[in-house]
């Protein structure tokens, strides 16, 4: 494996409840310190990528059959959830899951407890107020009386808090309104830039993806289909038309002239 | 006036029942906010606290100063050895199998006392004295004025660690999100662990104040069932619920005892529990959400 590939997911099959099988060997790697987006429609699995990364498909009943995952030179194996995040494996998840009862700042604290036997010097909270001065106006408010863009900033503030090598990103846009979805995308490129932490992240708002990341990956039914560099994506046909909503160059089409069985996905072939 | 002086007297006692109850009402919310699991042993480990201050203090004629903390650290063992020993191998089974199984080891615990010491009511060795104490002209037993003294200081400290404590703030959020919790890198496990050693250890310290009110029996447990009715009525994932209920039963069961006589007091005692479970399922304080009982 080169030296700077934070992550190497090679050949993944994943079951949930001994009989579903989700993922039927997937791979995909992360370059340090690059944003890499995996995208994909409803139930191709791209949460479940991302979980059996993080060690929390245990939790749902779920397990990796076969294949391994290699994280900063080591395989993830039997490690648990919480040990994984100490190694510098930070999942935000999808829905962003923030302590609805915990203030602001209580939240923050729960994730310093991804620094514990580390040995590094605590984060200070001012950095993540740095990037998200809303959430200082309202560190001592419940959590759970934020609005869904703060509760956003709430849970990217806490992988900060981790000083994470890579950070798992899933569904940031979820529910939120499109200048939101611009400010925290724009935060999340910011974020990459000056503190170099590698990403991955799943999205079903491929416009915004495409915008940060440097490489992304397409998925269907638990295998990647397509992968490449952003600027060769964007410019596929297939991706234009299915992802990016555009057709070969002629500006948006009507509905009624639509045959969706006529045009069929190259790669499904 | 000697009418309202008695009313006083009496009510002061319920207090300091009512704390007893509220120390043990903390025992069984630690350990259903952190683990979701309501523990029935938590009346039969209090009981063991009382004998291993029994075995320590009378059998083996250690200084009370170092009993004491040595009949807590061995609750507090109890608390490990279930977690670790049949707790964590039941996660994912359904809630009621864990339940039955908490019921189970009571029984356990109830044998083995009786196997070791015998069903005979005991004493524990004397170690707060038995002076009265008057407050102005009321009268107030020794005994349950330190007992409410030694609660309160306990329950305040549990408040103050959960509230300000690292540790408080990752039990609030395993008891909130247990995935979210794992991925901020929160040993939930370990979470686990610590509130069933805290909690077994608190049931185990006010076994020993009970103790030395009214004396140790393997049936004591029995408190533990009226600590459950202040858990249900106060909220089963709420400290301030279990604090605010226990007092208030404890009155209940005061006043009941005095004027009605004793025979009433668990009549009143689960009357409102019943009447509780109609109006407010999930308690005073409780959340909502959560499962009811």
């Amino acid at each position: 494996m080169a030296a700077d590939t934070i992550l190497s997911v090679e050949n993944i099959e994943v079951v949930y409840n001994k009989t579903i099988q989700v993922l039927r060997g997937l791979s995909l790697t992360v370059e340090r310190g690059k944003v890499v987006t995996l995208l994909g429609s409803n139930g191709a699995g791209k949460s479940t990528t991302l979980k059996a990364i993080s060690s929390l498909l245990s939790l749902e009943d779920g397990a990796v059959t076969a294949g391994t995952i290699t994280f900063d030179g080591k395989a993830i194996a039997d490690d648990t959830p919480h040990s994984l995040v100490r190694r510098g494996l930070f999942h935000v998840m999808e829905g962003r899951r923030i302590f609805e009862d915990l203030t602001v700042e209580e939240n923050l604290t729960a994730a310093t407890f991804a620094l514990s036997g580390r040995g590094v010097k605590p984060t200070s909270f001012d950095v993540v107020y740095g990037y998200f001065p809303r959430l200082y106006e309202r560190r001592h408010g419940r959590a759970g009386y934020l609005s869904g863009g703060e509760q956003q900033m709430l849970a990217i503030g806490r992988a900060l808090i981790a000083q994470p090598k890579l950070i798992l990103l899933d569904e940031p846009s979820l529910g939120l309104s499109p200048i939101l979805v611009e400010e925290i995308f724009g935060i999340i490129a910011r974020i990459n830039r000056e503190t170099g932490v590698s990403m991955l992240l799943v999205e079903q708002n491929a416009a915004v993806a495409f915008a940060v990341a440097h490489y992304g990956y397409i998925m269907e039914t638990g295998k990647i289909v397509l992968d490449g560099p952003t600027e060769r994506l964007v410019s596929d046909q297939d991706v234009r038309e299915f992802y990016l909503g555009m057709s070969g160059g002629e500006g948006a089409r009507s509905y009624r002239d639509v045959k969706h069985y006529k045009r069929r996905k190259r790669w499904l072939s | 006036m000697s009418d309202l002086l008695f009313f006083i007297e009496v009510s002061l006692a319920g207090l300091g029942s009512g704390a007893l109850l509220s120390l043990t009402a903390l025992a069984f919310v630690l350990i259903y906010k952190a683990t979701r699991v309501i523990n029935l042993a938590v009346g039969e480990t209090l009981m063991m606290g009382g004998y291993f201050f029994f075995a320590l203090a009378a059998g083996m004629s250690l200084p009370v100063w170092v009993a004491i903390p040595l009949a807590i650290a061995g609750g507090g063992l109890i608390g490990a050895i279930v977690e670790r020993g049949i707790i964590r191998r039941m996660l994912g089974e359904s809630p009621i199998s864990v339940f039955m199984v908490t019921v189970g080891l009571g029984s356990v615990l109830v044998g083995l006392v009786e196997f070791i010491w015998g069903t005979d009511p005991r004493s524990l060795p004397d170690f707060m004295g038995s002076a009265p104490i008057f407050l102005g002209e009321v009268y107030v037993s020794r005994k349950i004025a330190i007992s409410f003294v030694v609660a309160a200081v306990v329950i305040a400290i549990f408040l103050i660690l959960f509230r300000y404590w690292r540790g408080g703030v990752a039990l609030r959020a395993t008891a909130t999100d247990q995935a979210a919790a794992y991925s901020c890198g929160i040993n939930v496990p370990g979470v686990f662990s610590l509130a069933w050693i805290i909690g077994c250890g608190t049931a185990a310290g006010a076994g020993m104040l009970l103790g030395q009110i009214g004396g140790i029996a393997p049936t004591m447990g029995a408190f533990g069932l009226s600590a459950l009715v202040v858990v249900i009525v106060g909220g089963l994932d709420s400290v301030a619920g279990a604090l605010i209920a226990g007092l208030f039963i404890g009155l209940v069961e005061a006043w009941t005892g005095t004027y009605l006589g004793g025979e009433y007091k668990l009549v009143f005692t689960f009357g409102i529990l019943i009447l509780m479970l109609m109006i407010r399922p999930y308690g005073l304080f409780g959340t909502t959400e959560i499962e009811r009982l």
